[in-house]
């Protein structure tokens, strides 16, 4: 059995844990807040020796995944954080980790994006990676910061899916709110975690090859694409087992969608990150009351778990998708997008509404969720006869 | 050279090497651009001082060096841009349409 | 404790308010307790009004808001009665304990609680001088707190102080804040 450490830790400081753990090769970094704790702490075991990382300082995040692109072609394990801005402006070159097909591993304090300048918690920025070929993990605490993070590595270097993941934190309210949390020993950690070994490297001179290739009009773009979604869709199932396989190293229960309430659940809501707990702890006192309703909580927006999230939804009368990210203009935001479609792909039909929620941090209060429930009770007749827009705002002015 | 890339035109996704990477190195040897020219360059002996300037300029890597002395040009690589006929010091080399080239050849030839 | 115990505390940036949230969230954990400690963010700027937040209870806590309606509010600095409607949200027969001179019943009618909620009263400052040699009053009214409502034990309060500040502090801080606490623990008026 492994030994475990009692701690009490952020989010941001346990993701550090794990970054001193995977023992990475080369981080480069530029610092913004609310990561900013993530790099900091990584620099003091730099400093103390207890990693044999090449920590790269660089004058931007631009700068920071290009640095992060060219380590992890030479062959070295590399990681980096950042958020909010920084993760705006790293954006085309996370196209290019991805086409590259590099196992970069890259935590996200996930914040909002400016104007107005706002540097707490919401899901603007990560969500504005959404289709860039990176695989997501939605942490909803501390913990599961730690475990997605130890993860994260197994998935992104499995031969079969070579992709970038970012690990996902929501800013300040688990990025630097202290919890209890347990760390794993470091010898279990290598063990689990284990070596980088790529098959091809651009540091390997006997083998020589080349990296982020021109694929001209009509050769090999599509092909390439569709390659990258081929390994997306399989990730799912590696995601699983290496879940599955951290279950039993750390008995903590991992699973790409989790439910509460959902197999008698007539009103259900459908949320991402640390508003999973909050919607949770409202959920097991409506229970008490008697009242049917039930949490569906994603851990991980890509691959998006479309089966899981059907199967998990299918038996409801009302749904409530909670988004945190706002996509001006369009039909909705993210979660309800997909979650909408992907009911939409097997026929079912049953009313959903989308909540706009919590942006620039903005206090996901238990009475808001209550609402939420509340609203899900007269859906069906309110969609019939109008009464509602497809988005709504909760917790604004 | 080992990896066979022959056919690569007709290769479905998944027989692309991952993120479309080439497996080897020096594979543009392989590549024959000479067929893109319009004009070629005609290297003049008489002139030639052996600086080298073209060598250094050509972007193709065309101007064929052996024994540290210029010997030619490699005609399947070279595009006929022209840029070793701009930076010759000495008029050593100057442009010729490929149509009037070949005829010449031919002529030698026979 | 049965239950989810949730606490809030208010200072002015740059009095403990953070620290005070960690230290008694650490001592619950270290008795076995799941915890939460949190600022909330945004005032970093010296002097100014802030609130801090900790969370204890014996099941894994996943709420993860700010505290709306405390059990318990501590203040760290009276003069924060005037400015800040301390006692807003507080539940039905609640705590409020005050780092003050005033006496129960004048902090009663500047904050206007209501008649069941518990008022408690410590001159944490003047033992922080006495004791620390400095106005640093988060040490001892978490030795108020532990008196008053019993939601951490003194003395795994004393330990967790004794092993946090060993290594950082001189052993004449650290026994300083030792007798902060237990200082607290006895004038603690309720």
């Amino acid at each position: 059995m492994p030994d475990v450490t009692v701690l009490a830790s952020s989010g941001d400081q346990m993701v550090a844990e794990a970054f001193r753990q995977a023992n990475p090769d080369v981080l480069p970094v530029y610092p913004i807040t609310p990561q900013t704790i993530i790099v900091e702490e990584f620099d003091k075991f730099v400093a103390q020796g207890k990693v044999h990382t090449e920590f790269v300082p660089v004058e931007s995040e631009h700068s920071a995944m290009a640095a992060a692109i060219g380590a992890s072609a030479a062959g070295a394990r590399t990681v980096t954080a950042t958020a909010s801005q920084g993760l705006a402006y790293m954006w085309e070159e996370l196209y290019v980790a991805a086409g590259m097909r590099l196992p970069i591993v890259m935590a996200n304090a996930n914040r909002a994006l400016s104007a107005p300048i706002n540097i707490h918690g919401d899901h603007s920025d990560i969500m504005g990676c959404r289709d860039t070929g990176w695989i997501m993990y939605f942490a909803e605490n501390a913990q599961e910061a730690y475990d997605d993070t130890l993860m994260a590595f197994r998935v992104a270097e499995h031969p079969d899916v070579m992709l970038p993941v970012a690990t996902t934190l929501d800013g300040f309210i688990t990025s630097h709110a202290l919890e209890r949390c347990e760390l794993l020993d470091d010898e279990t950690v290598a063990a689990f975690v284990g070596e980088y070994k790529p098959e091809r490297s651009l540091l390997d001179t006997d083998n020589p090859n080349s990296f982020g290739m021109f694929a001209n009009l009509g050769n090999f773009y599509m092909e390439t694409k569709l390659a990258m979604r081929k390994a997306m869709e399989g990730s799912l199932d590696i995601i699983k087992s290496v879940g599955k396989e951290f279950e039993a190293v750390s008995g903590r229960p991992f699973e790409v969608v989790k439910t509460y309430g959902t197999e008698d659940a007539e009103r259900v809501i459908v949320v991402m990150g640390s508003s999973i707990g909050n919607v949770r702890h409202v959920a097991k006192q409506l229970r008490a009351k008697g009242e049917k309703v039930g949490v569906v909580g994603l851990r991980v927006f890509r691959p998006f778990p479309s089966n899981e999230l059907v199967a998990a939804l299918k038996d409801a009368k009302a749904i409530a998708v909670m988004d945190r990210c706002e996509t001006v203009g369009g039909q909705g935001g993210p979660l309800w997008q997909e979650t909408a479609a992907a009911l939409q792909s097997v026929g079912i039909t049953t009313p959903t509404r989308d909540y706009m929620y919590g942006l620039g941090g903005a206090d996901v209060t238990v009475q808001l969720i209550e609402e939420i429930f509340e609203d899900l009770k007269t859906l069906e007749a309110d969609k019939a006869a109008g009464k509602v827009a497809d988005v709504t705002y909760k917790g604004n002015r | 050279m080992s990896w066979d890339y022959s056919g690569n035109e007709q290769w479905t996704w998944d027989q692309i090497p991952l993120g479309a990477m080439t497996l080897e190195g020096g594979t543009a040897t392989g590549h024959k651009t000479g067929d893109w020219r319009v004009q070629r360059p005609i290297w003049h002996t008489d002139k030639c001082k052996q600086c080298l300037i073209c060598w250094m300029h050509c972007p193709d890597s065309s101007i064929k060096v052996s024994e540290q002395k210029m010997c030619g040009v490699d005609y399947e690589h070279c595009k006929g841009c022209g840029v070793c006929v701009q930076v010759c010091p000495f008029n050593a080399l100057s442009m010729m349409s490929e149509k009037d080239a070949r005829e010449l050849d031919e002529k030698e030839a026979n | 404790m049965a239950e989810l115990t949730e606490i809030r505390w208010h200072a002015r940036a740059g009095q403990g308010a953070v620290t005070a949230s960690r230290l008694v969230a650490e001592t619950a954990m270290d008795d076995g307790q799941y915890m939460q400690a949190m600022p909330e963010y945004g005032a970093e700027r010296q002097g100014a009004p802030l609130k801090a937040y900790t969370r204890i209870s014996p099941d894994p806590i996943e709420i993860h808001n700010n505290i709306l309606h405390p059990d318990i509010v501590v203040v760290l600095d009276d003069t924060l009665l005037e400015v800040v409607n301390v006692c807003e949200g507080l539940k039905p027969n609640g705590t409020l304990i005050v780092n003050t001179r005033m006496t129960g019943d004048e902090v009663r009618e500047a904050t206007r609680a209501a008649a069941d909620v518990k008022i408690a009263t410590v001159d944490a400052s003047d033992i922080a001088i006495n004791t620390i040699g400095r106005d640093i009053p988060n040490t001892p009214i978490a030795g108020a707190l532990a008196k008053v409502t019993g939601v951490i034990d003194v003395e795994s309060l004393k330990k967790y102080v004794e092993r946090s500040f060993t290594g950082k502090f001189s052993d004449k801080v650290i026994a300083g804040n030792l007798a902060s606490v237990d200082r607290a623990y006895e004038e603690v008026h309720v």
